[in-house]
C-alpha cells in the first residue's frame, strides 16, 4: 500500500505525547511540509518552547534546541545571528510567547531579527493543566479563571495585532487550524513566512489557533467547532502586515 | 614590548576578541558599561556580532543561541543583572553550552551601590540557579590577570561544556593599569561537535535538559557531577610563602591587593604573616589552602562582604586551625591599615616597632 500523504523527511516517525485532537501534531507536520519542499531541512535549527510543545525536539528530524521558558526568539536570534544563511525558527505556545517571554518577543520584533515565529495560540496553558492564558478570551472557564475570565484578568492579547505597532517586522498573519480548509491556508502562511525569510526579509510571525481539548473540557470535534466559531470571534483571522 | 594604559572592562573586552569572542549582547549596569560600549566599537571591526539586548534575560539567551551555533559567546553585567541571568546560567549548565559570564560586581543586597563589591561570591560559587551544577569562577586581581583570565575563561568553557564566570568587582573594572595587550595565544576554538548548525550530512541533533524519562536526568546529574570533579585540576593560587609565619590571610581579587599591603606592612613591623590568593574560586584551591594554614597555624580571611568566602576556607581547613574574618560590606573596600589592625588582633599581640 502506498501512503497518499507519507510522514515528511522533516518529522519523525515517533509516537508523539499529544492528547488527540490536540492542534501541535498539524502544526508540526505543516511546518515539516514547508521545510521538506522548500529543500531546506538540512539547514533549518528550531527552538522548542517550554510547554507542552518542548518535546518538539522528538518528533522533527532537524537540529532542534531548548530554550529557558520566554527567551526563545532570543536563543533563535542568537543563531541566525551566527548563521545568517540557515533556516531558523521559534515554536511557540501563547503562555510562552504572550506572557512570559512578551518581552522577548516584542523587542526580537522590533530588531527585525530575520526569523520566523510559530506561535501556537490555544487559549490556555497546556502543559500545566489549562490556566488562564494571555489569549484566553473573556468569558472562558479555565483552572485559575473558574468563573470564567473577567476583564479584571486581563483582555485577551491579539499579538499580531500588538506587534504590528513596530516599524520592523515584515509579516504578521494569524490562521486556525480548525479544519482542513483553514489548515492549507495556515500551510501557506508558514510557507511565506520561511520564504520570505530565506529571502533575507526580517521578522516573520504566523499565529496559529489550536486547539486543547483536554484542558478545555471537550471531545476534538467540540474544540475544533469552537475555535471555528467563537475563538476567531476575539482572533480574527488574516494577514495583518504583509511588506513582501 | 608596548603595554597600554588601559581599563579592567576594556581589557575584558580585547581579552575576548583575542580568544575569538564573535558573539557579545548586554545591558546596560554600572559599574561595568566600558564592556558593551568597547563591544559595540570593536566586535564589528572583528566582523562579530554586538547586540544591546533589551534585558540581561535577553543578554544571556541571545548568547545561549550563539553558542549552540558555535560562536565563542559572552555575555557581561554586574550584581542586580547577573541575578536576572541565574535562570539561564542553569540552562546552559544544564544542556552543557560553554558561554563566559563576566559579573563587575557592586554593592548590594536589592539595587544597593555602584561601589565595588565581593557580595556575590555564593551566588557564582555555589550556584545561583536551581539545580545541582556548577560554574567554574575566575577571580583575577589585577588588570592584567583580568586580560589573561578572560581568554583562559573561553578555553575551559569549550573544553568542559560548561559556563565560565570572570568574578571581578567594580574597582578592577574601572581601575586602568598597564597591560601587555598580546594573545596567550592564538584562538584555537575546539570541534563543537554538539553544536547544532543543519543536520546536513549528519544526523538530527538536540540540546535539551529535559529529561523526563526515569533515571535519564539521574544519570545525566551523575554525568555532570564527573564533569566538576574532573575540573579539580583547574584550581590556581598564588602564595607567598615564609617559614616563620604564625598567620596566613587570605584573599582574592581587589581585597587580595590591600590584604598584600598589609601583609607587606606587618612583616616590616616584623609580624610573621604570609598571604595566600585564590585565582579560581570554583574549583577552589583547598588543598594548598589547608597546607598553608597548617603550616602557619592561624588564618584570616579579608573580603568585601560579610564574610562568604571564608566559610569555603573553613571547610578547607576542616577545623584545624582557626579561622577568622575581616570584612566590609556594602560597597565599601578595606584599607591596609585596617587588615593590619585586624592581623595584629588576630596575632594577639601589637607591632614591636
Amino acid at each position: 500500500m502506498k501512503l497518499a500523504n507519507p510522514c515528511p523527511e522533516s518529522l519523525t516517525e515517533v509516537q508523539n505525547s499529544y492528547c488527540a485532537g490536540c492542534g501541535h501534531g498539524v502544526a508540526h507536520r505543516l511546518v515539516a511540509e514547508v521545510l521538506d519542499e522548500m529543500g531546506a531541512r538540512e539547514k533549518t535549527v528550531g527552538v522548542a518552547p517550554v510547554g507542552c510543545a518542548v518535546f518538539a525536539y522528538d518528533y522533527w528530524n532537524f537540529d532542534v534546541t531548548e530554550a529557558p521558558h520566554g527567551r526563545t526568539p532570543c536563543v533563535a536570534a542568537g543563531i541566525k545571528r551566527v548563521l545568517p544563511d540557515r533556516v531558523v525558527f521559534s515554536y511557540q505556545g501563547d503562555g510562552d510567547l504572550a506572557s512570559i517571554g512578551m518581552g522577548e518577543i516584542i523587542h526580537t520584533a522590533n530588531r527585525g531579527d530575520n526569523i520566523t515565529v510559530v506561535f501556537i495560540n490555544n487559549a490556555n496553558y497546556g502543559m500545566t493543566g489549562g490556566q488562564m492564558a494571555p489569549t484566553t478570551p473573556l468569558g472562558m472557564k479555565t483552572a485559575t479563571t473558574p468563573l470564567g475570565r473577567t476583564a479584571g484578568e486581563g483582555h485577551p492579547i491579539r499579538i499580531p495585532e500588538l506587534l504590528n505597532a513596530l516599524e520592523a517586522p515584515v509579516y504578521l498573519d494569524r490562521q486556525s487550524l480548525h479544519d482542513p480548509a483553514h489548515v492549507r491556508k495556515a500551510k501557506n502562511s508558514i510557507k511565506k513566512a520561511f520564504r520570505l525569510q530565506v529571502e533575507g526579509r526580517g521578522f516573520t510571525l504566523v499565529e496559529l489557533l489550536s486547539t486543547c481539548p483536554s484542558n478545555w473540557g471537550m471531545t476534538p470535534a467540540e474544540a475544533t467547532q469552537w475555535v471555528g466559531e467563537q475563538m476567531v470571534k476575539t482572533f480574527p483571522l488574516g494577514v495583518v502586515r504583509d511588506k513582501s | 614590548m608596548t603595554r597600554t594604559l588601559i581599563k579592567g572592562n576594556e581589557a575584558i573586552t580585547e581579552a575576548a576578541l583575542a580568544a575569538g569572542c564573535r558573539f557579545y549582547a548586554g545591558y546596560p549596569i554600572t559599574p561595568q558599561n566600558e564592556i558593551p560600549s568597547s563591544m559595540a566599537r570593536r566586535m564589528p571591526q572583528e566582523g562579530g556580532v554586538f547586540i544591546q539586548a533589551e534585558s540581561e534575560m535577553a543578554a544571556i539567551n541571545l548568547c545561549f543561541g550563539a553558542s549552540v551555533a558555535g560562536a565563542r559567546a559572552m555575555t557581561s553585567t554586574s550584581s542586580p543583572g547577573f541575578s536576572l541571568m541565574q535562570e539561564a546560567v542553569s540552562y546552559l549548565a544544564g544542556c552543557e553550552i560553554p558561554c563566559v559570564l563576566v559579573n563587575v560586581m557592586r554593592g548590594g543586597p536589592g539595587l544597593g551601590n555602584i561601589q565595588p563589591s565581593q557580595a556575590d561570591y555564593f551566588q557564582a560559587v555555589k550556584g545561583g540557579g536551581h539545580g545541582d551544577y556548577h560554574c567554574l569562577v575566575l577571580a583575577p586581581a589585577t588588570v592584567e590577570e583580568a586580560y589573561i583570565f578572560t581568554q583562559r575563561a573561553f578555553d575551559l568553557a569549550d573544553q568542559y561544556r560548561n559556563p565560565v564566570i570572570l568574578l571581578v568587582d567594580g574597582l578592577l573594572g574601572q581601575l586602568m593599569e598597564p597591560v601587555d595587550l598580546v594573545p596567550i595565544r592564538p584562538p584555537s576554538i575546539p570541534p563543537r561537535d554538539w553544536k547544532l548548525d543543519g543536520a546536513k550530512g549528519r544526523q538530527r541533533r538536540f540540546i535539551r535538559s529535559l529529561l523526563m524519562v526515569e533515571g535519564v536526568l539521574e544519570k545525566h546529574n551523575y554525568d555532570l557531577a564527573q564533569k566538576y570533579h574532573s575540573m579539580a585540576g583547574e584550581a590556581l593560587w598564588e602564595s607567598d610563602p615564609h617559614d616563620d609565619a604564625e598567620l596566613l590571610v587570605v584573599a582574592y581579587g581587589t581585597s587580595s591587593r590591600a590584604a598584600k599591603a598589609a601583609v607587606r606592612e606587618a612583616r616590616l613591623k616584623g609580624l610573621r604573616v604570609e598571604w595566600f590568593r585564590p585565582q579560581t574560586l570554583w574549583p577552589f584551591p583547598s588543598e594548598p589552602l589547608r597546607e598553608a594554614a597548617r603550616h602557619a597555624g592561624r588564618v584570616l580571611v579579608v573580603e568585601m562582604s560579610l564574610g562568604q568566602m571564608v566559610e569555603d576556607v573553613r571547610l578547607a581547613v576542616e577545623g584545624s586551625v582557626p579561622v577568622e574574618f575581616f570584612g566590609r560590606p556594602g560597597g565599601a573596600v578595606p584599607t591596609p591599615s585596617e587588615i593590619l589592625a585586624a592581623i595584629e588582633k588576630a596575632l594577639g599581640r601589637k607591632a614591636f616597632v
